[in-house]
């Protein structure tokens, strides 16, 4: 009876205000679009770091001939440094450092040329060019700063780089865009607030006269306020759902569809990703609802 | 029922007091004429009743409740012991009587079989059986009355509050509203109404509570509605009253067409 009832009044709340209703969805469709991309973005980020990272090492660059770091003072490095760097590597980074190996200065310019057949910028390099290293595969790659800590500042290590410093400038516009969606995300989500928070006043205001009566005969403050509470939360709801449905869109025929194909070599986020965080959002639109709704209802509703 | 303890109300700091030191005590199933001008403190005592409103001072008590004190989330199982009736009727205009009447029993929870049994019979007992599927505007002022009655007593109040429920009706239909007020108080409830209906209260010689500027001035248990001004104070012969238009004649100005 009570819940057909409180049904019953939120579909005629719904109906009476249909363009507000609509605007609402709209409004929570686009912010939630925007809270669900941030979110995704990170997610992207995540993924092509679990990938690449699991790919770059730290390279451990050995003292060259005419080195003016302090550590290189003997020259290049010996056999005898080399061997106590080793050393170090396997007993005090034996859990950060999961695989060594040696890449010698002819190794090196082996990879060199591979990669520039035809000399660098002109110059032709030999192999004395090259600088000897040892390439360290981490367990963790977050660890690097215990392992350059550890290793810089030894005599035969010049420097100890991270390889993941080459993706920095990628991340960090990933970030920068995550930040713009957010704050995107912001801005809308302040104004879907607005929105509901106006579109319950003018419910409560055009159902004056019902909640009125409702005061008179002893309904309870739940019950009077209960079908405004459930109009806000629908509409943001199925704002949250559509704003679901376009992320799902974009990723299945922008991502899966498009980039996938095109640049076929980067782990890209998937439908799983969306359904994963369209839960959130659909949890923010109630939230959202309920914020905006306990702003409203007190000061329009009170017995 | 109903008893105020030395109830005074000011509404804004420093104006003079809706109601000052008022002390009533309402038995039950008592009926009680509330009377007095328009500003003297009628409508805010009754709600106090109501609990729409607190005293500044003193204690009101409505069904052996202290109102001034209850807590908010108790005030409506206080409000379901209580009816109300405006002058305005204040039915719902987008639902028929029998809806109208069946809202206030909805709206507190109850069990469809309970509206469906108890809404006809309130109905007919205000006499307005075969009308429930009219709407509000389909009906005369004092149907409409009655409906809204109806809906005031549907959930067997203690208490009916009745403000200036005749103010909008003919002396006939008011009558026939009384007649009905009577019959409830009849059946144990008590009513207290507030009116400005003079004829009203000196035919039914029940208890009459005067109100001035705030205050009780009368408080007498089979009274009338004490004396009213007259209309035209007695001022001698007056042209204008006595014979209209023999008097001197305003210049007569006439227009003429161009």
């Amino acid at each position: 009876m009570r819940f057909q009832f409180v049904l019953g009044e939120v579909f005629s709340g719904l109906r009476r205000n249909t363009t507000m209703v609509v605007a609402v969805v709209l409004v929570t469709f686009v912010s939630l679009t925007f809270v669900g991309a941030a979110a995704l973005l990170q997610a992207q980020i995540g993924k092509l770091k679990d990938d690449w990272y699991d790919l770059v090492e730290v390279s451990v660059f050995l003292c060259p001939e005419g080195s003016v770091s302090p550590t290189c003072a003997t020259g290049e490095a010996t056999e005898d440094q080399i061997d106590s760097v080793r050393q170090v590597i396997d007993t005090e980074l034996s859990s950060q450092v999961s695989k060594v190996y040696f890449e010698s200065k002819q190794q090196a310019f082996e990879a060199f040329s591979e990669r520039y057949p035809d000399g660098y910028q002109g110059t032709q390099l030999t192999a004395d060019d090259m600088q000897a290293s040892l390439r360290l595969k981490l367990t963790d790659a977050e660890q690097f700063a215990v392992v350059s800590d550890v290793l810089s500042g030894r005599d035969g290590v010049e420097i100890v780089e991270d390889q993941r410093a080459v993706f920095e400038p990628l991340f960090r516009t990933l970030n920068v865009a995550t930040l713009l969606a957010a704050g995107l995300a912001g801005v809308m989500l302040l104004a879907a607030v607005l929105l509901i928070t106006t579109t319950i006043r003018l419910s409560a205001v055009s159902r004056r006269k019902e909640t009125e009566i409702m005061r008179l005969v002893g309904a309870s403050n739940l019950f009077i306020q209960l079908p405004f509470l459930l109009e806000g939360a629908l509409a943001a709801v199925l704002g949250s759902l559509l704003a679901g449905g376009g992320l799902w869109l974009a990723v299945r025929f922008m991502v899966s569809d498009w980039l996938e194909r095109s640049v076929d070599w980067v782990a890209y986020v998937s439908e799983v990703d969306v359904f994963r965080v369209a839960p959130l959002l659909v949890i923010m639109a109630v939230a959202l609802a309920a914020l905006s709704s306990f702003f409203t209802l007190n000061r329009y509703t009170r017995i | 029922m109903i008893r105020f303890e030395n109830v005074s109300k000011v509404y804004a700091r420093g104006a003079r007091p809706a109601l000052d030191q008022v002390s009533v005590d309402v038995e039950r199933g008592e009926f009680v004429f509330l009377v007095g001008a328009s500003g003297s403190g009628k409508s805010t005592f009754l709600s106090l009743v109501l609990r729409e409103q607190r005293p500044t001072r003193g204690r009101v008590y409505v069904a052996g409740r202290d109102v001034a004190n209850l807590s908010g989330w108790r005030v409506p199982t206080l409000r379901r012991q209580l009816g109300v009736v405006f002058q305005d009727f204040r039915l719902l205009q987008n639902k028929t009587v029998h809806e109208n009447v069946a809202f206030a029993l909805q709206v507190i929870g109850k069990p469809r079989h309970v509206i469906r049994d108890t809404v006809p019979e309130v109905l007919e007992m205000v006499g307005l059986t075969g009308k429930g599927k009219r709407m509000p505007t389909e009906l005369s002022g004092g149907e409409q009355q009655r409906a809204a009655i109806a809906r005031a007593i549907v959930n067997r109040p203690q208490i009916l509050l009745a403000d200036e429920p005749t103010g909008n009706l003919d002396p006939t239909t008011s009558l026939g509203i009384m007649r009905l007020l009577d019959r409830i108080n009849r059946t144990g409830t008590t009513v207290v109404m507030a009116t400005h209906d003079d004829e009203i209260v000196n035919e039914m010689r029940r208890r009459v509570v005067e109100l001035s500027d705030g205050v009780v001035v009368r408080d007498e248990a089979r009274g009338g509605y004490g004396e009213r001004e007259s209309i035209l104070p007695d001022v001698g012969a007056s042209p204008v009253l006595d014979a209209p238009g023999s008097g001197t004649r305003a210049p007569v100005q006439t227009v003429r067409g161009s």
